[in-house]
């Protein structure tokens, strides 16, 4: 019964993402910008004194695995959630006989699916344009991928409390940028100021970033990043769970 | 009478205002129940906390035998709603919010047969956006139904519809009824409520101030009777005189006679026995809205 629930919610939703064109543009389109602009600047060519000795490009698509997550976590998902209880439609599910969770499970299907065609695109976009090396452990890539989609969708939802989908989108972006600069995707760990990794540090993208690129690049998996994205995403849940409101 | 409904001593407040207070009634099973009363009345925190959309802070509610705080989950698997300010996403399709509505019931009635019913055949690849405030009223009524329910909550379901949807409304309103569906109708159209409701409750500053059949709360609150008829005539000071006649007026050749009891065949009889037939002789009965008129002392839209 629930699961037929879900199974007809997503696909509502996911007819619905794909309705809205800015946020398809966005929440795919940016992560391909970046890989094409960085690309062109650095190409792939590994330089010994930053990132790690990998290629650049061997480095930043494992992080916009995380990227694309950040973005549908921290605008698209909280944004959508906000409007939906401006406008009244969550006034009008709770209503319903659907349960809560599956207007939950639903956008965290969506968002999957979203980010899974996201990362498609970005690793295709850089194995074609810059012949990126293959994953080390793709098994591994593909389970720090679902840490990601659990901290941010965790994530997605506790913003997604902010009352009004105009306040939600202000917090969404200024987290979403800080994370952009700070947690990877932007200047590597290695050249960025104190104060800029004591940030960095507390960012949960920083974390995602590292699970993402570890099993990709072959580096040591520090299990202690898992810990703490997981922590962050469980710290999310629990507060999202008081603080959301149906209208 | 099967009950479907029993509250007894609802109340609710928000900060320090009392907005229901302790009120108390039953529905029974397949009655239309009307509730009317003025904005801010309570009319709606009042269906809000039966559907367990809103938490009392008194008095005890059962629907369907079921306590709507602890058991809405089960709840809403029987009832239908349709509420005021809620809203679908704005680019869904008509046939698409149907479809998705039904599912969350595991009897759900035929999406296609309640777009034909409700006139939506025509917008049912149109997205919410696209659509007028009375297409979207309809499309949320078809929504309450889609699940079949034992009990269904409109609340002020014909505002923003024309007289003939809303005419539309009230026939299929019956038909629901026929079906078996008991109905809890929130309106401040006094007409609706009196063609459609088995019985009325007059909400006035969260209290019910009478609850009875609307012909009841007629012959009980609203006895004034108004015979309109146009004579060339003058000189008619003898129709005061007649049994039941409070009040004459003339302007012109237009009389009006107010009063109580058989007051159109009284007149009538008394005309013809002056020589006046006049050919526009007619009475305006007591309705609804004179009974809230009388009641409240306000007219149901101020």
């Amino acid at each position: 019964m629930s699961a037929r629930v879900l199974r007809a919610t997503t696909w509502i939703e996911a007819k619905l993402f794909l309705r809205e064109p800015m946020t398809v543009a966005f929440t795919l389109a940016l992560p391909l910008i970046f890989l094409f602009v960085l690309g062109g600047v650095f190409g792939n060519t590994p330089n010994p004194k930053v990132y790690g000795g990998h290629g650049p490009l061997d480095f930043y698509v494992p992080a916009y695995l995380g990227l694309v997550w950040a973005a549908i976590g921290l605008l698209a998902l909280p944004v959508h959630l906000a409007r939906y209880r401006e406008d009244g439609v969550l006034r009008r599910l709770r209503a319903s006989a659907a349960p809560a969770w599956t207007v939950f499970g639903s956008q965290a299907l969506v968002a999957a699916a979203i980010a899974l065609a996201g990362a498609v695109f970005v690793v295709a976009g850089a194995a074609l344009a810059y012949g990126i090396h293959q994953p080390r452990s793709p098994v591994g890539v593909a389970g720090a991928w679902l840490v990601a989609g659990i901290v941010f969708t965790a994530i997605g939802v506790l913003l997604a409390c902010v009352p009004t989908s105009r306040g939600a989108l202000g917090a969404g972006l200024g987290l979403f940028f800080v994370m952009m600069m700070l947690s990877g995707s932007g200047p590597p760990f290695e050249v960025m100021t104190q104060v800029m990794r004591d940030i960095s540090n507390v960012l949960p993208l920083t974390y995602v970033t590292r699970i993402l690129q570890a099993p990709w690049l072959g580096n040591p998996l520090h299990w202690s990043d898992v810990a703490v994205a997981l922590g962050m995403a469980l710290a999310a849940a629990i507060a999202a769970r008081s603080a959301f409101r149906w209208e | 009478m099967e009950v479907v409904i029993a509250v007894d001593g609802l109340t609710k407040r928000y900060g320090g205002t009392t907005v229901v207070d302790g009120i108390s009634f039953e529905i029974g099973r397949g009655e239309i129940f009307g509730i009317i009363g003025r904005n801010g009345a309570g009319k709606t925190t009042t269906v809000e906390c039966l559907q367990g959309l809103r938490r009392a802070d008194g008095g005890r509610v059962r629907v369907l035998g079921l306590d709507p705080m602890t058991e809405a989950a089960e709840l809403r698997r029987h009832i239908g709603s349709q509420l005021q300010e809620s809203s679908l996403p704005q680019r869904i399709k008509v046939w698409e919010a149907l479809r998705w509505f039904a599912s969350f019931a595991p009897n759900a009635r035929d999406p296609q047969q309640l777009i034909r019913q409700w006139g939506l055949e025509e917008k049912r690849n149109a997205h919410f956006s696209d659509l007028s405030g009375g297409q979207r009223q309809r499309l949320f009524i078809a929504l309450a139904l889609v699940n079949d329910p034992e009990l269904v909550f409109l609340d002020e379901m014909t505002a923003g519809l024309d007289p003939a949807a809303r005419r539309t409304a009230w026939d299929l309103v019956r038909e629901v009824r026929e079906a078996g569906t008991s109905v809890v109708l929130v309106t401040q159209y006094m007409e609706e409520a009196e063609r459609l409701c088995d019985r009325v409750a007059v909400f006035e500053r969260g209290k019910i101030v009478a609850l009875d059949t609307p012909g009841a709360l007629i012959a009980r609150h609203a006895q004034k009777i108004t015979v309109r008829f146009s004579a060339a005539e003058h000189g008619l000071d003898w129709l005061a005189g007649i049994a039941g006649v409070s009040d004459v007026s003339r302007r012109n050749s237009a009389v009006e006679v107010r009063g109580s009891g058989p007051l159109l065949a009284e007149v009538g009889a008394a005309l013809v026995q002056h020589g006046i037939r006049p050919p526009d002789l007619r009475a305006d009965m007591p309705d609804l809205e004179d009974v809230f008129l009388t009641i409240t002392g306000k007219r149901s839209d101020e």
